[in-house]
């Protein structure tokens, strides 16, 4: 049956099968020896499901309460609930690590199953890289966070996990942020096989961005999920801290983002090639450091799981030898790779080189205002932090620029193009624009705030300017349209889709920037308002839950004396840990949250206060929902015909029609 | 256009976004950057009161007051790092782990002579954890010597706030 052992067992033979499929096939390609080669596909699917058979041990440890894994005592109790119980396993370092694995595997199970169309050198030479990366951090699982290690004697009962983290959002969302994360190794993967052959084309641009584009849709709804759950859970009223964990999802999001654009010029006009093998390298580079640096505690975080100097150490010699050597695989093999050619700088390339440059600015900033502090304290013992204040000062007059550009970018030609057409198609997206930064200086408070949401409604018009202009809505019959519609290449629909997201967020983040909140102590009966909503606190009362106690308070919320909702935020007293968690209650009408959390009880029993917050949100919901939407662009361009993988050949030409994506 | 004048407009806006990226992180950290402090820096050479700092410490066991202005909650507790005490000022609940005689980190500006009003306070998601400052602020205040163990309890030392190092060390710890 699946044991400890057996788990521990398979998790070496995943690692030994990673080796060797991180040799055997570049020995083979390099010698052209269809037989080695022929040998990687059956490797990594090997290796994946080594991978999965020990992870479902870990699992089926976790479900059978054997407390005589030491990972599972610390982390588990008899008392969890059972998806918690399932969940639980990757809430620790141990499990997360096991989890990176086995999704790595996951990757290199799919490049063998899809990439099927691949030339057999550039499959065998990017699962090989796959395969090295998976050994060393399978050898990193098992030499220095063994999730298997046994402990005697076995307790009766496990120690139980944080309550903060037995939430169904934060339960699905490491496994979705991590295929984010790890899914940029195939891009990765791609561009050290390009630099071993010395060879990027249009093709490798076109196999390529699948997978960026999948891993960036994962790494868009992990992101999100993080901070919903963060908006949600702590019940602080806030959905960002840019806290360096937070951080460190944005940062390869960022450079994500620029790879999967750049990867368009290479793959439409054979430009960029050097600079996206190096946006390739980057992205995943910044996925693992900011993975390893923030879990092994070098970044002083609240997210921080351990802090062992053997995983320190063995973590940045791995990243040292990742990150260092593809850099100078990359010093030493770009050269050789042919440059493409300059283009004109109004043109659909161009644009698309200013979204790099833009995108790469804002990963600068991001990335200097996480690397900063410690670094300060490290060389200067000065103890410093960089919060809100610093990174809405920075990132904000970067990314307007950004938003601004990205109405024009999809509408413009390729190779040459003229402004002047292009902006008398966007009149009305212009027009809609200014009529919202007319309306914002009235509602909103905050130059920046009003700057934007009206850069937010240009984004969203532009987008839909696109697709109106490609159907030609309202300039021939409707069913005309509708049929031009269909016929538009998926590819063209996700963009416009994922830049309306972008543009749903940013207007959600900026009416999230006039969000009101008021702390009171009152006793209960009494009515407070806020917004224009009177919130009375009707009543509070203690209730038992599976393995905790909850103070449950009856919060009812009245506009103008008609009733909109009954809340019931309430605080949790764990059993197991002595500890306490605050379960916020949200009502959303979706054009604005109403958050309230019921904090401490004061007083005499007799008649006691009660501490309230109340929030007003606006627009709250939708920094979400825009995430999702992008994500969903990103979903549905990935179904495009021409984007399927292995469909494409080497240097086949596209209709003219149709070469935009 | 030239290839010449490509390659110009090339490096132009690159400059133009990379310089523009560069002046506003350093505007931004000339104003923008929060400095941790100890109580005894605070007590030493207090920072201006328009600057926004994170004081770091222990909270004083017994000094958590709470009070209603109105009907805002005010909490008052005082804040040390075994040299001095601060009494910060908060409106507003305090985090679920807070607790005396624990860390705890305010953010918030200084308010002369002694005083703090904090606009966050945040305590630390796991119980037996102390932030990376207030280990270091003990460390140099010289009640914890990493050499000779784990740091004292934190309910027996917050009392020893004023006293001498030395004479606090072999001085009974009397219950919170």
């Amino acid at each position: 049956m699946l044991s400890p052992e057996l788990g521990h067992y398979a998790l070496a033979l995943a690692c030994v099968l990673a080796a060797v499929q991180g040799i055997i096939p570049l020995i083979g390609a390099s010698r052209r020896d269809a037989r080695l080669m022929a040998l990687a596909p059956g490797l990594a699917i090997g290796q994946m499901i080594a991978l999965g058979v020990s992870f479902l041990s870990l699992i089926y440890a976790a479900v059978t309460d054997d407390f005589s894994v030491q990972n599972i005592a610390e982390n588990s109790a008899v008392s969890k609930p059972l998806l918690y119980k399932i969940t639980g396993v990757w809430g620790n370092h141990e499990g997360s690590i096991l989890l990176w694995a086995l999704i790595l595997g996951l990757c290199g199970a799919a490049v063998a199953a899809f990439g099927r169309n691949l030339p057999s050198a550039l499959r065998a030479r990017v699962i090989a890289v796959l395969g090295l990366v998976a050994t060393g951090f399978e050898l990193f699982c098992l030499t220095t966070s063994d999730p298997f290690a046994r402990i005697w004697p076995a307790p009766m009962d496990g120690q139980g996990m944080n309550p903060l983290l037995q939430d169904p959002g934060l339960a699905f969302h490491p496994p979705i942020l991590y295929t984010g994360y790890v899914g940029f190794a195939v891009p990765f993967a791609f561009a050290i096989a390009a630099l071993i052959e010395g060879r990027v084309d249009a093709a490798w641009g076109r196999w390529v961005r699948p997978w960026a584009v999948a891993a960036w849709c994962f790494l868009t709804c992990g992101i999100a999920m993080g901070s919903w759950w963060s908006y949600y859970v702590l019940g602080w009223g806030g959905y960002w801290f840019w806290d360096p964990v937070e951080n460190a999802s944005l940062i390869p999001w960022l450079t994500g983002t620029a790879l999967i654009h750049s990867a368009i010029v290479v793959e439409k006009r054979e430009a960029l090639k050097i600079w996206t093998v190096l946006l390739a390298i980057a992205t995943f580079s910044f996925s693992l450091s900011g993975t390893f640096l923030v879990r092994s505690g070098i970044l002083n975080s609240v997210h921080a799981f351990a802090n062992d100097p053997a995983r320190g150490v063995f973590i940045l010699g791995l990243l040292g030898v990742v990150i260092g050597g593809s850099l100078a695989l990359f010093a030493y093999r770009a050269p050789t790779l042919t440059a493409g050619g300059l283009f004109a700088p109004i043109s659909r390339e161009g644009a698309l080189v200013l979204n790099n440059i833009l995108l790469c600015s804002l990963c600068a900033v991001v990335l200097t205002g996480t690397m900063y502090p410690p670094f300060m304290s490290l060389l200067f013992d000065r103890t410093i932090s960089v919060g809100k204040p610093f990174f809405d000062a920075t990132t904000i007059p970067l990314a307007l620029p950004l938003f601004i550009f990205m109405g024009f970018g999809p509408m413009l030609p390729w190779k040459r193009a003229q402004l002047w057409p292009v902006l008398q198609k966007l009149w009305l997206a212009a027009i809609v624009a200014a009529l919202a930064c007319a309306v914002a200086v009235f509602e909103l408070s905050g130059v920046l705030a009003i700057l934007c949401a009206a850069a937010a409604l240009w984004v969203i018009a532009a987008s839909v300017t696109d697709l109106a202009e490609r159907t030609k809505l309202f300039r021939v019959p409707v069913a005309t349209s509708l049929q031009r519609a269909r016929m538009l290449p998926r590819a063209i629909i996700g963009t416009a889709i994922a830049h309306a997201g972008v543009g749903i967020t940013v207007l959600g983040l900026a009416a999230m920037s006039q969000a009101q909140h008021k702390i009171v102590e009152v006793p209960i009966g009494t009515t407070e308002q806020l917004a224009g909503y009177d919130w009375t606190l009707k009543a509070v009362e203690q209730e038992p839950g599976p393995n905790y106690t909850a103070m449950v308070a009856t919060l009812e919320v009245r506009h103008n004396g008609r009733l909109v909702t009954v809340m019931h935020p309430s605080k949790r007293s764990f059993n197991s840990q002595n500890q306490t968690t605050t379960d916020v209650a949200i009502h959303t009408n979706m054009l604005a949250d109403l958050y309230g959390v019921l904090g401490d009880k004061h007083g005499p029993d007799s008649s006691p206060t009660y501490v309230l917050r109340l929030h007003y949100n606006p627009l709250a919901p939708w920094m979400w929902l825009g995430a999702l939407i992008m994500a969903f662009g990103g979903a549905l361009s990935l179904s495009d015909r021409r984007m399927r993988v292995g469909a494409p050949q080497r240097a086949k030409s596209t209709p003219a029609s149709t070469s935009v994506a | 256009m030239t290839r010449k004048t490509r390659r110009l407009w090339l490096v132009l806006a690159c400059v133009a976004c990379l310089g523009t990226a560069a002046a506003l992180i350093l505007r931004a950290f000339s104003s923008d950057i929060v400095f941790f402090v100890t109580p005894s820096q605070v007590e030493a050479s207090p920072p201006p009161a328009d600057r926004t700092v994170k004081l770091g410490g222990m909270v004083v066991a017994g000094s958590v007051k709470r009070e209603k202005h109105g009907e805002t909650p005010v909490a008052t507790f005082a804040v040390t790092d075994g040299q001095a005490a601060v009494t910060v000022q908060y409106e507003g609940i305090l985090p679920d782990l807070f607790r005396e005689g624990q860390s705890v980190v305010a953010i918030g500006t200084v308010k002369p002579p002694h005083g703090f009003v904090a606009s966050e306070v945040l305590a630390k998601h796991d119980e037996t954890y102390m932030p990376k400052e207030v280990a270091e602020a003990l460390k140099k205040s010289g009640k914890w010597d990493p050499r000779f163990g784990p740091p004292p309890s934190a309910a027996s030392w917050n009392n020893m706030t004023v006293q001498d190092a030395s004479k606090s060390l072999s001085a009974p710890a009397a219950a919170n």
